[in-house]
């Protein structure tokens, strides 16, 4: 385990980042009420992708994480990605 | 087990602890290992008694011996006792913890603890899943898929069989992560990733899988109890839910999952063959770079399991094309296998019959997937035995008996006795037999139109569902023989020492039993997995 490496994010961050969860939350039950037909859910899911970023990138600290790590990573939001992306082949021609 | 036969050093002798708490508390991937291997054998053999009374059932037309609801009772706790307690966590649990890390030169995994954590976490599932059998309103009966609405409306207590197959999926993502970071960071000096046993490149793709795909599986079993307990509407058109959704979510885990139980047992082929063959291994970069082409490939097709759920057609066609894709690294590895045996100097011992046997029972499976993969034909044969007979061939016929290969193969090293070989072999012999009986059958009947799920059936039926279970009778026979066989001769036969099959994989370079701390110094790795000339083989 690599202990040394220990990035500390300052609470003024944390704080900030908070906010901009809370916003965007609210942003994600304005948009229910919006009339955007088929682009509601894609507009819920780009909001829900921003908030998991901030949440991964400053409270799970993969902003300061080594190559290997983002690359792991990357390939779970790839297959996420997909696995969502993939079920639209039903979702929208049904 | 016999102390006098082991080594001074042997992981059996390691005390530090006393009696049951020297296991169950032992962090030792080789204990750990044994755990596992012991757990899931032992819901295996339940199963099999399941599945025995099932076909008792299904032996004449009509009731036999039981009602309709037991019997939708009984296949679903056949179902998920197979396939959640048995051949999910078997290979990487019992012989992924006992064989790779030595595999790969490393004294233990990267996390013994979260090791540890894992077995426990999946008794905690299983002890939890089958205590709804006893409590609320009685076993489940929605069969192992736990489809929606009836999963959510039937009286049976699946709310808790539910949380326990979730809490097992926990146990799965901590050996991904586990075996993920000892493959990255354990390899001793000179084990290159050209050089990885083929066991160990198969767990590392069945790895990825786990961590990836096991997560959508706990949300959705999550759902199903939110949609029981809170009656969220998720699922129900009625309120703006859909239930085909949770089609594509189940699948979207356990299409994947398929590939969790076949891959290790894959790579366990891969390290059995060349040795009986006396011949590297044939096209050993294909070989690996197929495991993680399958894993990733496979990821991608789960529609091909909704073809008649009224999906669109657009799905449907995508995930048939997808399918068909996934058959190319599957049938490449059944080439390069075939290519190894090619002028090989190839002796029939138990681990070899059984894993040839796999190739076969494994290719008439996976050619029988193809059927169901075609959109046109399955919509003929979807939900019928025909299915039954293709997915017992594909998990028993191919994991199941690379599981068996695997224990004659590698047992015997971490026991240092060994099985009598003829009993073995006639076990192998009934084994076989049975199986084709029985599952071939049921392929048949279902071309003819027998549903699966059903206690009953017509009585043009009747002939072949007889033969079935006769079929199971020979099976179950084999199965029992060669467990006898197994536990009486690695507690009590002849000693196994060295490496009397000439294996040039690291496991067999260590002490018989290993010790403790695998290796009594770093090894540094010269040549590769296969290369039995460089090993110094007879
Ligand atoms: C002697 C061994 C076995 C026998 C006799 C047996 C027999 C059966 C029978 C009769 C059914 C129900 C068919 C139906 O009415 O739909 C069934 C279902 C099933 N079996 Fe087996 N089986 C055996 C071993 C296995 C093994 C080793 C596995 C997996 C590794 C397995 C996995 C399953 C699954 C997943 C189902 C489906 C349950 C469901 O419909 O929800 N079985 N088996």
């Amino acid at each position: 385990m690599d202990g040394q490496r220990h990035t500390i994010i300052g609470y003024g961050t944390l704080t900030a980042v908070w906010v901009a969860l809370l916003l965007l939350t609210a942003l994600t039950v304005g948009i229910t009420r919006l009339e955007l037909g088929g682009y509601r859910v894609l507009g819920a899911l780009v909001v829900a992708s921003l908030k998991g970023g901030l949440v991964i990138a400053f409270f799970m600290q993969m902003k300061s994480e080594g190559g290997l790590l983002r690359l792991f990573l990357l390939i779970a939001v790839v297959t996420l990605a997909i696995f969502i992306g993939f079920t639209f082949f039903d979702v929208l021609y049904r | 087990m016999d102390k006098a036969a082991t080594a001074q050093n042997s992981f059996w002798n390691d005390t530090g602890r006393s009696g049951l708490t020297a296991w169950i508390f032992s962090t030792d991937h080789k204990r750990i290992g044994l755990l596992y291997l012991y757990s899931t054998t032992g819901f295996f053999l339940a199963g099999v008694i399941l599945g025995l009374i099932l076909r008792i059932e299904l032996m004449a037309p009509g009731r036999t011996i039981m009602d309709p609801r037991t019997y939708n009772a009984l296949f679903t706790l056949h179902g998920v006792t197979m396939i959640f307690l048995f051949i999910l966590p078997g290979f990487p649990g019992a012989f992924g913890n006992l064989v790779m890390p030595i595999q790969i030169g490393a004294s233990d995994v990267a996390f013994p603890r979260l090791n540890l954590l894992s077995w426990w976490l999946y008794m905690a599932g299983a002890l939890i899943a089958l205590s709804s059998l006893f409590t609320g309103g009685g076993p489940p009966d929605t069969g192992w898929t736990f489809y929606v609405p009836f999963s959510t409306r039937t009286g049976t207590n699946v709310t808790l069989a539910v949380f326990g197959v979730f809490v097992i999926g926990f146990s799965a993502i901590l050996t991904g992560m586990n075996f993920i970071t000892t493959i990255h960071r354990l390899r001793a000096k000179g084990m290159t990733w050209g050089r990885l046993p083929l066991f160990t490149w198969s767990l590392y793709a069945t790895a990825w899988v786990q961590i990836l795909a096991t997560p959508i599986l706990a949300i959705t079993l999550l759902l199903v109890m939110a949609e029981r307990l809170l009656g969220t509407g998720l699922f129900d058109p009625g309120r703006g839910g859909d239930p085909l959704m949770y089609q594509h979510l189940f699948w979207i885990y356990s299409h994947p999952a398929v590939y969790i139980m076949i891959l290790p047992a894959m790579g366990a082929i891969s390290d059995i063959i060349p040795v009986f063959s006396r011949k590297p291994v044939f096209g050993y970069k294909m070989i690996a770079f197929s495991s993680v082409a399958i894993a990733a490939a496979g990821s991608l097709v789960w529609g091909h399991h909704m073809f008649t759920s009224g999906m669109s057609d657009r799905a449907v066609l995508v995930f048939s094309l997808l399918t068909f894709i996934v058959a190319i690294p599957s049938a490449i590895k059944v080439f390069n296998w075939v290519s190894t045996l090619y002028k090989g100097s190839i002796s029939l011992e138990a681990p070899m019959l059984f894993a040839l046997s796999f190739i076969l029972l494994f290719s008439i499976g996976g050619l029988a997937g193809l059927i169901l993969g075609a959109a046109a034909t399955d919509v003929h044969v979807h939900d019928t035995q025909f299915v039954v007979g293709h997915f017992h061939y594909v998990m028993f016929g191919g994991t199941g008996f690379a599981f068996f290969a695997a224990m004659h193969y590698w047992l015997p090293k971490f026991f240092g006795r060994r099985y009598r070989e003829k009993p073995a072999i006639i076990a192998w012999g009934l084994m076989f037999t049975g199986f084709n009986i029985l599952y071939f059958s049921m392929k048949i009947l279902g071309m003819r139109g027998m549903p699966r799920r059903y206690y009953d059936y017509l009585p043009e039926f009747a002939d072949l569902n007889l033969a079935a279970t006769v079929g199971s009778w020979i099976l179950a026979l084999g199965v029992a023989m060669m467990f006898v066989n197994l536990v009486s001769g690695l507690l009590r036969g002849e000693p196994f020492t060295g490496n009397p099959w000439g294996g040039a994989t690291l496991e067999w370079s260590v002490a018989t039993p290993p010790p403790t701390e695998n290796f009594a110094e770093e090894p540094v790795v010269t040549h590769g997995p296969y290369d039995f000339t460089a090993a110094g083989r007879r």
